[in-house]
């Protein structure tokens, strides 16, 4: 797969934008989740208002094959409505955290979602056939009077509109007393993991009315709490194999065969501090907020406030590649710190073949990086650079005093477009980045 | 956004340990005197932003755990520094013996304070219990906004609501110069204080009259992990049987505060523990509220099944 960078073999351009264009956004809109399936042939977005949208790729046109195909609204849903806890006299929000696809296995398509507080499988299934023809009943479905039938016929399928029906078969509940932040499937495709800040939870996909939990870290005396969990994934290959990343920057690979409870890692991921940038917001920039596996199951990516890091498996005392996000916002973490920008969890994702990672940034900028030719690039989702297949600027922030033209200065950064969720299909270069409440699709160009 | 380095206008904040020199029985540092006064202001500024923001994330319906955990670890930070460098005691030292500084922030006062009581109990200051601290914060910050030189009245209060800005935190304390120096002097201010507190406390929180009784011991627990020297004022019980019937659960609030009630030991998680993970407990003792706790927590494990 080519790398990410410009040059003159690839290019990134801009292929579609989902969502109103309104100045006005209504929360609600706001995406908060974003995820391709295994095959890329679907991308799924979450929204706060507790929706589901499910785009379909649709194959390219035989007319114009330079073009690949675009992605259209395939299934719209309410996965989770907002709840009021009588207990606790709270009420529950409904936005998505997080969605994860199954496996496909037959015709069907099958995701979680979740909440803060509740998981649901869901059924997602196309209809495009129905029956004709039968014999107890007339086509507008009353019933014939059993008299009146003289002979007997075999119902005909006969073709109809496509229906795409998504219906919740499995609803997860009650197993989480803090907020949900992470859930995800097993290469089993039998159990998936939930975490929550204290908690993680295995759970069986038919079982609902219990799980297990195999990590507490929550103490016997709250008053000691200092680290929270913040992030948990499986392992690709390895079903017994996950990982869950903290609020004090450390990842811990822990291994189910070894104990019921995973209290205790196996491994124990922790770059030493470096004391000369020690600072009062050391701790709050170290809090790692996404934690994936590489495709390939060797490596482990993990994003904390100013930066991506790449963590070999088998090496525990530092990463093995670092990436600068936007070093420049260093010197404004007091400020960051004060608008609670600092607090922002960004995300991050791998491309297919492990080659590029990318993540989000604010002013609506994203970055990549290759890790092959350790380039990287920034780039902007906006309306403005929207035209169809228009190529994406590469954009710049300056960090010095002088400020070259079309470079963007720190200042000038606007903090409220962030990118927080960005998804790369699993084997094209296409990615999805959401942008607040709009969903920008981007493409290679093809040459 | 505002460029790291800014000076805000306190009225020397930071080198106030040092210019009220002669007040101050025991001479600064070596360490306090070579710290620049734009890093103690910054870091000052820094810890008083923490623990408004503390009590912003305790204010929310759905408190945020790795928010708060992130927060409480990092005034836990300034702390720690501002001890090592001795210009902890010194604040609370210059703090004790000096007038109020108009622009001082309570949060600060009620830390310096109470310090300032285990200091003179030959002890150091232990690490304060963050979201304890920020409870008698609340409570502190609610008297200041009261008019405290009547006597028990109703007084009109701007709502404690999470939408208060920096601004109306600093402007509290303005007002309070007269309280302070009257509390230093006769020391019945206190209890007036407490009063008010209990009554302004009402006023802001729509109408939850429980926590009042809670208030009159808040004093003791917001500062739990310190030595407390000089005991909170008896509750009022004329206050407390005008507004015992209020059904106290409904507020969220009223939560926190019950659960301070019920199990006085109970440290800053405790109680973000009950806001996340119990619900609000009728006024009960402390014994029944810990097995309350404990009974959800058996039964939560019982559904999840572990």
């Amino acid at each position: 797969m080519a790398g990410v960078a410009g040059g003159n073999d690839f290019q990134w351009c801009f292929s579609q934008v989902k969502g109103a264009i309104d100045e006005d956004v209504a929360d609600a809109d706001i995406i908060s989740t974003v995820e391709f399936n295994y095959s890329g042939e679907l991308l799924a977005t979450g929204d706060k208002g507790g929706r589901v949208v499910i785009f379909q790729h649709e194959q390219e046109s035989k007319n114009r094959p330079h073009l690949r195909g675009e992605y259209n609204v395939y299934s719209t849903f309410q996965s989770h409505e907002p709840e009021f806890d009588y207990l606790k006299s709270l009420e529950i929000e409904e936005k998505i955290n997080k969605i994860r696809w199954l496996p496909q296995q037959n015709a069907a398509h099958f995701l979680l979602s979740t909440n803060d507080k509740t998981i649901k499988l869901w059924k997602i299934s196309e209809r495009d056939k129905r029956a004709e023809g039968y014999n107890l009943k007339d086509e507008d479905g009353r019933l014939r009077d059993p008299f009146r039938i003289t002979s007997l016929r075999v119902p005909v399928l006969m073709p109809m509109d496509l229906m795409v029906e998504a219906s919740p078969r499995r609803i997860f509940a009650n197993a989480h007393t803090y907020h949900i932040n992470s859930i995800s499937v097993n290469s089993d495709h039998e159990t998936y993991l939930s975490a929550d800040d204290l908690r993680i939870n295995l759970w069986h996909l038919e079982i609902t009315d219990r799980s297990f939990n195999i990590v507490d870290i929550k103490p016997a005396n709250m008053e000691e709490l200092t680290e929270v969990i913040t992030a948990a994934e499986c392992h690709p290959h390895q079903c017994n194999v996950f990982v869950y990343s903290s609020s004090k920057g450390t990842i811990r690979l822990c291994d189910m065969r070894s104990a019921a409870l995973c209290d205790r890692h196996s491994k124990f991921f922790e770059e030493p501090e470096d004391p000369s940038s020690r600072s009062f917001f050391s701790e709050i920039i170290s809090s790692i907020s996404d934690v994936k596996f590489s495709h390939s199951g060797r490596y482990m990516m993990t994003r904390d406030y100013l930066s991506v890091k790449v963590w070999d498996l088998n090496m525990e005392n530092r990463p093995v590649e670092t990436y600068q996000v936007h070093e420049y916002l260093r010197s404004k973490l007091c400020s960051l710190y004060e608008n609670d920008c600092i607090f922002d969890k960004f995300e991050c994702c791998w491309n297919g073949s492990d080659s590029a990672i990318m993540t989000g940034s604010y002013n609506n900028f994203f970055r990549m990086f290759d890790r092959n030719t350790r380039r990287d690039i920034t780039l902007e989702a906006s309306r403005e650079s929207s035209k169809p297949r228009a190529t994406l600027k590469p954009r710049k922030v300056s960090t010095g005093g002088k400020r070259k033209k079309d470079e963007i200065s720190v200042d000038s950064l606007d903090f409220n477009k962030k990118i927080l969720h960005t998804a790369w299909h699993p084997k094209d270069n296409v990615i999805a980045v959401a942008a607040t409440n709009n969903l920008y699709i981007f493409q290679d160009k093809i040459n | 956004m505002f460029p790291k380095g800014t000076k805000r206008k306190f009225s020397d904040s930071g080198e106030e340990p040092v210019s009220s020199g002669d007040q101050v029985p025991v001479a600064p540092s070596v360490a306090a005197r070579t710290l620049t006064s734009s890093y103690s202001l910054q870091r000052q500024s820094l810890l008083d932003m923490s623990l408004i923001k503390l009590q912003l994330c305790h204010m929310l319906v759905e408190p945020n755990l790795c928010r708060s955990v992130l927060i409480a670890n990092t005034v836990r930070q300034i702390q720690e520094e501002m001890t090592q460098d001795g210009t902890w005691q010194i604040m609370t030292q210059a703090l004790a013996a000096a007038q109020c500084p108009a622009d001082r922030l309570v949060a600060t006062e009620v830390l310096c304070r109470q310090t300032d009581a285990a200091a003179q109990a030959g002890q150091s200051p232990k690490p304060f219990s963050v979201v304890g601290l920020e409870e008698g914060y609340h409570a502190e910050e609610v008297v200041m906004e009261g008019d405290v030189e009547t006597e028990v009245t109703m007084s009109t209060l701007s709502p404690v609501s999470p939408q208060l800005s920096s601004a109306s935190y600093l402007a509290g304390p303005f007002g309070m110069g007269p309280c302070w120096e009257e509390e230093e002097e006769d020391g019945e201010c206190e209890e007036d204080e407490e009063e008010d507190s209990e009554e302004c406390a009402s006023e802001s929180e729509e109408g939850d009259r429980d926590h009042l009784s809670a208030e009159s011991r808040t004093g003791e627990q917001v500062f739990g992990t310190f030595e407390i020297k000089h005991p909170a004022p008896p509750p009022d019980p004329a206050l407390e049987e005008l507004f015992s019937d209020v059904d106290p659960s409904y507020y969220d609030l009223d939560t926190v505060l019950t659960g301070m009630q019920s199990a006085p030991k109970m440290g800053p998680y405790d109680l973000l523990e009950s806001l996340s993970s119990h619900g609000p407990t009728a006024l009960s003792s402390s014994s029944s509220c810990r097995s309350d706790l404990n009974e959800l927590d058996h039964i939560m494990e019982i559904i999840v099944g572990s």
